[in-house]
């Protein structure tokens, strides 16, 4: 089959891969409809994810079709259009019981490099490096699900392909920023980063009752796809100083809930003290992430307030503004996300027509175009906020 | 024939199977791992197990990837601390050490890489009823640089900090 493929940094390439096998009585085998490209990728690509393997598929948000079951796949059958979670859980340990998805014990198959890095392991996840398993992604023509019942979701009938997709990974990571980060009726939320990931961060946000949520980024096009289609405040970054509009529009008080949804390559306008950071970051001994937008969350986050991490991080980070986290007395959370908790509620939002996610794909393409679907989402050009391949097709879909 | 210990409790019977007397975390005897006999002892590996203590050794069975490695473990099986399910623990008899520990490492053959490989594989068995398989055939191209990952990888559920 053909897939896309990590051989390096900065390097993708088509690839003729065997196909997938099931390997485990509770494995299915999915035929991928579509497949989207997700900030995580961006990590890989750029080589701040140890543990790649050059040759290894990548892609983790994903639906499809089934075509083959295992022996004691119960809840899907062949023919079943499924959309798939990016984090693989079994559902049954302690962890999952909890509701933490992404921290299950069973879905990573190589939990000695986590171990090492962390302490402990967390869960699976699709096309996400050795570390996470070393499970082959999404940007291919088939692929195989463990624990099928557990990770993989019937799309009711109503919804759209493109709708469903964003149930995959974007949607239930920004409604976890929203729900955990504890949104309550009439907080002031403020969310970094306009990506997929941050977009539905502020709607859940909405959702959940804020009374105000703002997104800052300095993509006008992305912040004004997010004013247009959430009808959310937005502040570029480039153009004004954040804590004081902040400050401004909570009335002095600094947003209840902070959402960091930008992860580890973090922009900053400031350039010499950018350009330190990434020297740092290179050294790969001074600082692994760039953590330019967490700390001005938790400068700018009410006394008192939460500090919720989506972004993706990996190591260590320097001028962690630990004082004012202690002297406000804030909470940081953070998770890769628990999907399974979130996905089949999504699911039926969405099939009523209670939350949007389709407009975050802005380039449909075919699988074959997959390095210049990256290079324009990583280069935030034309437009760009979510390519999604069809590998099995030929890129000509649209949503609705 | 195999020894295998209950907290305080010696059990003893048969290759591969435990007393059934599971203790709780108050009635066992903490710290596991002291140094009364050799001055080294090999420390205790463990696993919560999100199962009653019958479901993970009844009749005192042992599941099936501790009780393969026979008499070169000892195995404790006990209420979980917190009462989150079984605690399941095995330690090697005999911990390879100094240079011939750092080579059977490197060679894949270090007897704690089975313990900890047969700890997971057990908890994985009991919770979900399979053990869950990495994904091959693999994709990876196997380059010279690539070696090191392809070692860990190679060694990724017996190694960690478990
Ligand atoms: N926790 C999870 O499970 C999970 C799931 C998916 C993605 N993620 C992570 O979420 C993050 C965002 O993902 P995405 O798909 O939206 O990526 P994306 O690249 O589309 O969006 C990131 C946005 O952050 C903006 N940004 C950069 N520096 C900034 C700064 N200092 N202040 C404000 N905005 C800034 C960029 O301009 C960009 O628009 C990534 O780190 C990704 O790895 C986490
Ligand atoms: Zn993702
Ligand atoms: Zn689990």
């Amino acid at each position: 089959m053909k897939a896309l493929c990590w051989e390096g940094v900065n390097e993708l390439g088509v690839e003729e891969v065997p196909d997938p096998q099931i390997l485990n009585n509770q494995d299915m085998i999915i035929k991928v409809r579509l497949s989207s490209v997700c900030g995580s990728d961006l990590h890989l690509l750029d080589g701040y994810i140890p543990a790649m393997r050059a040759g290894d598929v990548i892609g983790h948000e994903f639906l499809g079709e089934v075509v083959e079951t295992g022996p004691e796949v119960r809840r899907h059958h062949v023919g079943d259009r499924v959309v798939v979670c990016s984090v693989i859980a079994c559902g049954r340990c302690w962890f999952c019981e909890q509701g933490l998805y992404s921290c299950c014990d069973n879905g990573n198959t190589n939990p000695g490099i986590p171990e090492m890095m962390w302490g402990q392991s967390p869960a699976g996840i699709f096309g996400y490096s050795h570390a996470m398993g070393g499970f082959k992604g999404s940007h291919a023509q088939y692929v195989r699900v463990p624990y099928a019942d557990r990770v993989a979701f019937t799309v009711p009938e109503g919804v759209d392909d493109v709708d469903a997709l964003f149930a995959s990974d974007a949607a239930p990571t920004g409604w976890m920023g929203a729900d955990l980060g504890e949104v309550k009726a009439g907080d002031v939320v403020a969310v970094w980063g306009a990506g997929g990931v941050g977009q539905m961060a502020a709607q859940a946000a909405q959702v959940l009752g804020a009374s105000r949520v703002i997104v800052i980024d300095r993509f006008d096009y992305r912040l004004d796809m997010a004013a247009h289609h959430l009808g959310v405040d937005t502040l570029n970054y480039e153009e004004t100083d954040i804590d004081g509009e902040l400050r401004e529009r909570t009335d002095g008080r600094g947003p209840d809930v902070c959402i960091e949804a930008v992860g580890m390559e973090a922009h900053s306008p400031h350039t010499v003290a950018y350009r330190w950071e990434q020297v740092k970051q290179q050294t790969r001994v001074m600082e692994t992430d760039r953590p330019h937008a967490l700390r001005q969350a938790i400068m700018s986050c009410r006394k008192g307030g939460m500090v919720y991490v989506l972004g993706v991080f990996a190591g260590w980070i320097d001028d962690f503004p630990m004082g004012a986290l202690m002297n406000k007395g804030l909470t940081m959370r953070s998770a890769q996300q628990h999907g399974e908790r979130y996905i089949p509620m999504l699911l039926e939002r969405m099939s009523r027509g209670e939350f949007k996610t389709a407009y975050l794909m802005t380039h449909p393409m075919p699988l074959s175009e997959g390095a210049r679907g990256y290079d324009l989402f990583k280069h935030k050009r034309d437009g760009c906020v979510r390519a999604v391949f069809s590998p099995n097709g030929d890129g000509r879909f649209t949503t609705r | 024939m195999k020894r295998t210990t209950m907290g305080a409790v010696v059990g003893s019977v048969v290759a591969g199977a435990v007393a059934t007397r599971f203790l709780s975390a108050r009635q066992r005897k903490w710290p596991m791992s002291t140094r009364a006999q050799d001055r080294r002892r090999p420390r205790w590996h463990v696993v919560t197990i999100n199962r009653p203590p019958d479901e993970v050794a009844p009749g005192g069975r042992l599941p099936e990837p501790i009780a393969k490695l026979g008499d070169e473990v000892e195995v404790q099986v006990n209420r979980a601390v917190g009462d989150r399910g079984t605690a399941l623990a095995a330690r090697l008899r005999r911990e390879p050490s100094g240079i011939t520990g750092a080579a059977s490492r490197l060679a894949g053959s270090d007897p704690l890489q089975a313990v900890r490989a047969a700890l997971r594989e057990s908890k994985m068995l009991l919770e979900t009823g399979e053990i869950l398989q990495a994904d091959k055939p693999g994709t990876a191209k196997h380059t010279i640089t690539g070696r090191p990952l392809d070692l860990a990888i190679s060694r990724a559920r017996g190694e960690g900090r478990l």
